[in-house]
This record gives structure tokens, C-alpha cells and sequence, in this order.
């Protein structure tokens, strides 16, 4: 079986290069942001999350509606790049301190504060296409696959890292997450009970992260400490407990 | 008493079109003796709306020491009009209304000659409406076409452009058609060449320049970008105006372009940094022009305030505000989403400082697992004295699904007086 696989990669690595030759210019000056997580990085194709390409992050449960897990999350990721952050959103009730605490820095964060879903969209795509900045993000309810291609297609060009929040009002509208998207990535944060403390107190939060899809890799489940102060996570060291879990792969959608 | 200064008047009045011009709308004319009138069409936005324009423009007279009136209306001849008749500072007349908003006005204010009118009042006539519904023909017998021009005028029959006043050292390119166009590539190259134009004039200066579209029939639309900072780049400005030329309406045709610079500021020329010495961060300017100009969108930046009342600690800041790196360190953790206004819940606890054993909140009844707390929070006495002795007691909780909140309790526990010992909710921890 292992021999199997190894042999597949093999092929797999020549094709991907072969591939990679087609598809020419855009890639070459596309990189990735990794995690710093091996785990993690090693189900994300070429180790990380690639610039030029979108990625979807909801929160599970009630997280779905106030994506609050699913913008620290975010936060962190865009701590990590460098230049400027624009942020696109229709209702601003991000609190900036707890962004600040997972180490993005204010001056670095622009808010575009839209009036209207579509206007995020466009705000979104425009950022998206100005290239130079270090990520892009927006907070959608709705992310139709046309829109979401218009989007890559902008993120590629660019090689900026595009994140979309997905937060619905309502909890049965989440169920809009399984649409198929063109984003490269989509990501769920559920969270946790946090980190046990030897005394009485809140400990260092922890996240589910499902790894839901994933273009040219597997998906997972990861048990994640929440981003420390320059916006990395870590594997729980809960995760031995729940190995048969972390090592489950999805069929891909 | 001083005695009357027409010549004086007439000055200033000038000056403060010149300024309303490099401030508003790039049509602005004197409406001798005491009048302004501009064509804010295009321009408002970026005032935040017609309502913000108008009150900040009163604010502004007010801060000179000068009383102002002011108002919005289709026509010049309605808007006239208002702004003299009316007791209120500022009035507003939605597309259309003209006609509801003029029909009670006296006749003093119709723009007629002083003997015109007392000859009218003899006549009988009261109100502009009284004159609009008598028959056109006896009138212009008697007073000539004047009085029917002037109604028309009011109600938007007949077109009556503004000659805008132009200062002398404007910086303003004009391209006439022999024939009229209209299809939005050709509006599209005019412009872009427009724009090259403009900057080989400016050269050293720019900041703020005005698209003016003369149409066939003698109206005149004009379109405004502002720029954050000053620039010369004829890519950047060229696409500012080309987000926007859609909202032209060329009508029967165009037949003149025109474009100023009403604004202008000296470009101070900066050397970019080597690349061997740091990372280039990406100038996003432009972008934010771009945005900026497209309406329907706040663009803001966030700085820390030092304050710890949650709700004061964060203020918005103009996207392009100089960097100072400043931060406010917190020890304390910060929930991501912070509710519009405190919710309250319902609140098992032991007083004077044990978190809650449970909490229901929008209906749904927690059990906290784990909690921190308390992290007490004075009022600021300086700001609202009624905040003297006000305390807000903040804990972090972790119900049993591991779901994290900031809730808070008015008050110390202890003492009424410092708050009403109510528990709040407040936000919401990833």
C-alpha cells in the first residue's frame, strides 16, 4: 500500500510539473504562507496557503453567525503577511484590540465599510486586482461561484492572498457553505473547550479547524491552539487523544 | 452704522465663490447681490450626502461669524427661491417636488424687477403659484416675457446653465467636438487624453480635478474626483474618471469637454527607498482613491484610544493619517466581535465578585464551565460626570460546548450606587 502511494507521488510530482510548465508566468512569482504547522502545511499543496488564491473560512455552530473564531483566525494569517490589509465588510463589529492581540497591527488594516453585499464584492475585487498589498479580506454572506471564479481570477493575477469570511444571519442559512466556490481552500473554525489550566481560569482557546476542501490535497481535522501574539497557531497537544480523527481524509468535493 | 458697500459686497462675495469653487462643486457662480449658486450634482458624495453637504456648509458661514441660508432645489430659480424665503437654514427639495415646494412662495421672490412685482400685487397676485396658473398671454402683454421666462425658469421649463466662475490661475483644459458625442468609448478616449493634457499643464501641482460635460442641450453635468493625496499620475486619475463615466448621460450628444483642476497643491517629489535596504510596502493611495470615489462605502482606518471603557477605546481614522506604530498594549483578552450595545442576560451569581454559575442569553440558558474575572472598568468621570462612581465588572466565560463571552456586571457588587448590578452581555470571544 505504502509502496503504492509512493510511486503515485512520484508520478503525481512529474505531472504536477508538467502542469505547472502549462500554466506558466502566474506561478512563478507565486509562493506560499505556510502555518509553521508541518501537519497542517503537509495537506495544503506546495506546504501552505498559496497567494494569488482565495480562501473561505466560516466559524461552525454559532460561529457561523457572529464569525468571530473565523476573523481571529484570519486575523492571524494576515498578521503573518506583509504590507498593507484592506478589509471589506458591510457591518463593522470587529473589535480591533483582539486583532491587535494576534499581532496586526492597526495602521497596517484599512476598513472598507460597504453599504451593500455587492458593493463588498466590488470593493473586494478591486483590492484584489491593485496587487502589492499583503492580504485581502471581505465578509460575505453570499459567495456565488461566479462571483467567487471573478475573484480568483483577480487573486491570481496579482498573487495577492484573498480570505473571505463566510458569516450568515441566521444558523440554517450556513448550510450555503457546501456550495461549491472556486476558492482555493475552505476552511470551518469551530471552537473548543479551552487548554485545562492547572488552577481555576480561562486557558489558551482552542479551535477545530476542518480543512473541508482543499485544491490538489487532502483535507483534515485539526485540533489548533488560537493564534498567539504574532498570529500563529499550534497543534493542541490534545491531538494524541483524538488520532484517529486527525488522520481521517475527505473525499474531495 | 456703516453705510452700504456694494463694490465691497460684491468682493467679497467673489472670494467666497472662488472658495466654494476649490471646496464643493466645480459649477459655482455669484448670484449678485447675496447669493452663491452652485450645481452640486456629482459632487455631493463626496460631502457625505446632499443633507451633510448643506449643514456643513452653514456650520462653516456660522464659524466665520457669517449667517447663511441654504438650499437644494431642481431648478436655480426654485433653489433662489427657498434659500431667501424660507426660515428654516437649510431646505431640501427632492427631483420633482419643485413644483409643491414654490407654489406658496411670494412673488418678491421670482427675480423680477421691484416695480414688476408691486404692479402684480396691485393686480392681485399673492403667491408664484397664483402667477403659474394665470394664462401666459395677458401677463406678457402687459409686463413682456420677463415674468414668463422667470416662471419657467422656477419650474425647470426652460434651461438656465450657471457660467461658472473660474479663478484666474485655474488650471483647465477644454476639448469641443464639431460633432456631438456620445457613445462611452469615445467619452472614455476624450478623457484619458483630457487628463494627459491636464497633467502636462499642472506639472508640479494637482489635487482634485473636475470633469465638466457640456451637452447639446445646454446642460452641463460634471463629475468630481478627489484625490487623498496630490498626485500627477495620468494612469491614476485617467481611471478615477473612467470608474464614473457611465454615470454620464450624453443625452443628444456631448459637444464640449472640459476639464479643471479646482484644487492644487505642490507635489512633493519623494525618492523611493532602495530595495537592498528594507521591504517596499506598497503605496495604496491610489487604491483608496479609487474606492473613495466610488461612493457608498466609509473607508477608515482604526487607532487606539487610551481609554478602557471598551466602546471609547477604538476611533476611526482617515485612511491615509500619518502612521505613528502606536499601540496600546493589553494584557487583558480582547473578544474579536464586540455587540452594537450591551444585551443583557439573565444571571445565576454569587455576589460580590464569583462569576455566574449560569447565564441565559437571546433565550438560550449556558452553565459556565470556566471563568475569569473580575476585570473592573471605571467610568470616566471626565467626560460624563455621571459616570463618577460608575464600575463595570468584566469576566471572560466558557460555557460547557466551549463557546467564550465577555459578559460584564454593572456595578461592584457591593455598592447600588456604582451600578444597577445588572449582567450584560458584550461580546463575543473566539
Amino acid at each position: 500500500m505504502t509502496a503504492a502511494v509512493a510511486t503515485s507521488n512520484a508520478v503525481l510530482d512529474e505531472l504536477r510539473q508538467k502542469i505547472a510548465s502549462l500554466e506558466g508566468g502566474s506561478l512563478r512569482q507565486r509562493s506560499v504562507l505556510p502555518f509553521g504547522v508541518s501537519e497542517i502545511d503537509s495537506q495544503l499543496a506546495r506546504g501552505g496557503l498559496a497567494y494569488g488564491a482565495l480562501h473561505e473560512v466560516a466559524g461552525g455552530g454559532n460561529g457561523a453567525i457572529d464569525g468571530a473564531a473565523a476573523a481571529l483566525f484570519i486575523g492571524g494569517i494576515a498578521a503573518r503577511t506583509t504590507g498593507k490589509v484592506v478589509w471589506c465588510l458591510t457591518r463593522f463589529d470587529l473589535f480591533f484590540p483582539a486583532l491587535a492581540q494576534v499581532g496586526l497591527h492597526p495602521d497596517r488594516v484599512i476598513f472598507v465599510e460597504c453599504d451593500k453585499e455587492d458593493t463588498v464584492l466590488a470593493s473586494f475585487e478591486e483590492a484584489l486586482r491593485y496587487g502589492g498589498l499583503g492580504a485581502v479580506v471581505a465578509e460575505l454572506v453570499r459567495l456565488p461561484m461566479t462571483a467567487s471564479r471573478r475573484l480568483q481570477l483577480a487573486a491570481e493575477k496579482s498573487g495577492t492572498l484573498g480570505l473571505v469570511i463566510r458569516r450568515w444571519r441566521r444558523q440554517t442559512e450556513a448550510s450555503d457553505f457546501g456550495m461549491p466556490t472556486a476558492a482555493a481552500t475552505r476552511w470551518r473554525i469551530s471552537v473548543l473547550p479551552s487548554e485545562p489550566l492547572p488552577v481555576p481560569g480561562v486557558g489558551r482557546p482552542r479551535w477545530l479547524a476542518e480543512l473541508m476542501r482543499v485544491r490538489a490535497g487532502e483535507g483534515g481535522e485539526f485540533i489548533i491552539g488560537a493564534c498567539d501574539g504574532q498570529g500563529r497557531i499550534c497543534l493542541s497537544s490534545d491531538t494524541a487523544d483524538r488520532q484517529d480523527k486527525t488522520s481521517r481524509s475527505f473525499a474531495l468535493s | 452704522m456703516i453705510d452700504a458697500d456694494p463694490g465691497a459686497d460684491l468682493a467679497t462675495l467673489e472670494r467666497l465663490t472662488l472658495w466654494a469653487l476649490s471646496r464643493y462643486s466645480p459649477v459655482v457662480a455669484m448670484d449678485p447681490p447675496d447669493g452663491i449658486v452652485m450645481d452640486t450634482e456629482g459632487a455631493d458624495h463626496l460631502q457625505g450626502g446632499e443633507e451633510l453637504m448643506l449643514s456643513g456648509l452653514i456650520n462653516r458661514f456660522h464659524g466665520r461669524g457669517l449667517a447663511a441660508h441654504a438650499a437644494i432645489a431642481d431648478t436655480w430659480g426654485a433653489a433662489h427661491a427657498l434659500a431667501r424665503t424660507i426660515s428654516r437654514e437649510t431646505v431640501i427639495v427632492g427631483r420633482g417636488e419643485t413644483d409643491k415646494a414654490v407654489n406658496r412662495l411670494p412673488l418678491s421672490s421670482l427675480r423680477l424687477p421691484a416695480e414688476t412685482v408691486a404692479s402684480l400685487r396691485t393686480l392681485g397676485f399673492a403667491t408664484v403659484g397664483d402667477l403659474a396658473a394665470t394664462p401666459r398671454a395677458p401677463l406678457t402683454l402687459r409686463f413682456g416675457p420677463e415674468v414668463g421666462r422667470r416662471l419657467d425658469q422656477m419650474y425647470g421649463r426652460v434651461a438656465e446653465p450657471i457660467d461658472p466662475i473660474r479663478p484666474a490661475d485655474l488650471v483647465e483644459v477644454n476639448k469641443s467636438f464639431a460633432e456631438p458625442i456620445g457613445a462611452p468609448e469615445t467619452i472614455d478616449k476624450y478623457v484619458s487624453r483630457l487628463v494627459r493634457q491636464l497633467c502636462l499643464e499642472l506639472e508640479k501641482r494637482g489635487l482634485g480635478t473636475d470633469l465638466i460635460v457640456h451637452r447639446v442641450d445646454n446642460t452641463i453635468q460634471s463629475l468630481r474626483a478627489g484625490t487623498a493625496k496630490p498626485v500627477r499620475d495620468i494612469a491614476w486619475l485617467t481611471k478615477l474618471f473612467r470608474d464614473r463615466i457611465e454615470r454620464i448621460e450624453p443625452g443628444f450628444g456631448i459637444e464640449k469637454l472640459s476639464l479643471a483642476a479646482t484644487l492644487a497643491e505642490p507635489l512633493i517629489e519623494t525618492q523611493s527607498a532602495s530595495l537592498l535596504i528594507e521591504e517596499q510596502v506598497t503605496d495604496v493611495t491610489p487604491l483608496i482613491d479609487v474606492l473613495g470615489n466610488r461612493g457608498g462605502q466609509r473607508i477608515f482606518r482604526v487607532a487606539p484610544v487610551a481609554s478602557d471603557v471598551p466602546e471609547r477605546s477604538v476611533q476611526r481614522i482617515a485612511p491615509t493619517a500619518d502612521e505613528d506604530g502606536a499601540t496600546r498594549p493589553l494584557n487583558w483578552p480582547r473578544p474579536p466581535r464586540l455587540l452594537e450595545r450591551p444585551e443583557p442576560i439573565e444571571v445565576i451569581a454569587l455576589l460580590p465578585d464569583h462569576p455566574p454559575v449560569s447565564f441565559t442569553w437571546r433565550g438560550k440558558r449556558r452553565r459556565v464551565k470556566r471563568a475569569d474575572g473580575p476585570e473592573r472598568i471605571f467610568g470616566e468621570w471626565w467626560k460624563r460626570s455621571s459616570e463618577w462612581v460608575a464600575v463595570r465588572d468584566y469576566f471572560v466565560v466558557e460555557d460547557d460546548t466551549g463557546e467564550r463571552f465577555w459578559i460584564f456586571r454593572s456595578g461592584d457588587g457591593v455598592d447600588a450606587e456604582t451600578g444597577s448590578h445588572k449582567w450584560f452581555m458584550h461580546g463575543i470571544f473566539a
